[in-house]
């Protein structure tokens, strides 16, 4: 019972997990404005950014990668495995985040040093999409963390409470 | 002193995950020392009056990015933690498996390898945008005129990532001690060698 209730809850944790990382991956295809000024008409996109093409395929990773585990069945050897590479999705996961985030806070607030205007004053509901996908991204990240401690616990013995 | 010794060089595998800790405690600590003593100034004309030319002095400095500090921060918490673990190590050799040390000694590398490929990542970003600029956003590139500093730069990046791929292993191989806990110093746990 009390295994079926443990097995329910990383079940749980990883759809959820799957859920955010999906979600912070459409919120950031989706987002693009168009603004001018100056008789300049420019489009902001996700691809404009690097950093931000990163996050996209990271998170596109990492939400493939979810949806497979999620059928792994429970008796398998696979989930040794699973181990390793759930931390690797979580360094996936948080280097894009943290990519995204430092280039967004150059767009949000410029580089007065290096003479870089913000750029949020002209795209405001692009920089709304962006802050949303960001926020997701960390969502996701907070639980694959819970995710690692998880499937630690349920296959390491951590505890070392079996003496082999 | 024969003791400290034992614990240091019993098991092959334990000599290499120490020699694994020192390798990513001196890329990381090499990183942070790079990246934080990172500043070059420049003077540039920015006009003329008349005939004589207006210079302006400008500094470019590591802690105008706060990707950058973040760096510095990050690889400095993670060599500080490479430290701990390499004395630990070194000198805690009869207590390895006393309470709950090596669950948190895997807990701990887990929570450092996300911090250090944040940090690097982060940064890489930041230096792209610096190297290339950006176009779309109207950000010119600085790296044409701070040449020193993005080279300087560029190295603290590298070390950094040697020591992501570093700490990534160190990591695994403290999980996997945890599933095989009799792999290492196993010997001191013996009465017999005590001198």
């Amino acid at each position: 019972m009390v295994k079926l209730t443990k097995r329910i809850g990383g079940l749980v944790l990883r759809l959820a997990a799957f859920g955010a990382a999906l979600a912070a991956l459409i919120v950031m295809i989706t987002s693009r404005e168009r603004a001018s000024f100056f008789a300049v008409s420019l489009e902001a996109k996700y691809t404009d950014m690097a950093a931000f093409k990163y996050f996209v395929i990271a998170n596109a990773v990492v939400s493939v990668y979810s949806f497979l585990v999620l059928f792994l069945p429970k008796e398998s050897l696979l989930w040794k495995f699973v181990v390793v590479l759930d931390l690797v999705m979580t360094m996936l996961l948080t280097s894009s985040l943290s990519a995204a985030l430092a280039v967004a806070q150059v767009g949000k607030k410029g580089n007065a040093n290096a003479g870089w205007l913000p750029i949020c004053g002209q795209v405001p509901k692009f920089c709304d999409q962006i802050t949303g996908a960001l926020i997701a991204g960390f969502v996701a990240l907070v639980l694959y963390v819970l995710l690692l401690l998880y499937s630690l616990h349920s296959v390491v013995d951590p505890f070392l409470l079996q003496k082999s | 002193m024969a003791k400290l010794a034992l614990a240091a060089t019993s098991g092959k595998s334990c000599k290499i995950l120490l020699g694994l800790r020192l390798l990513a405690f001196s890329a990381t600590l090499s990183a942070a020392i790079v990246m934080g003593l990172n500043k070059e100034t420049e003077t540039f004309v920015v006009g003329k009056v008349g005939n004589t030319p207006i210079k302006a002095t400008f500094t470019a400095k590591f802690d105008h990015t706060p990707a950058f500090v973040f760096f510095v921060v990050a690889n400095a918490m993670v060599s500080f933690h490479n430290l701990l673990m390499i004395a630990l190590q070194i000198f805690g050799g009869e207590m390895e498996f006393t309470g709950f040390r090596l669950l948190s000694v895997a807990i701990l590398d887990m929570l450092n390898v996300t911090l250090i490929s944040a940090a690097a990542n982060a940064a890489a970003f930041m230096a792209e945008v610096g190297k290339n600029g950006n176009k779309h956003a109207r950000w010119d590139k600085i790296c044409d005129r701070f040449a020193t500093y993005c080279d300087h730069g560029a190295g603290a990046l590298i070390a950094a990532f040697a020591g992501v791929i570093l700490m990534l292993i160190i990591s695994a191989a403290s999980i996997s001690r945890l599933v095989q806990p009799n792999k290492c110093c196993s010997t001191t746990a013996s009465p017999s060698v005590v001198p």
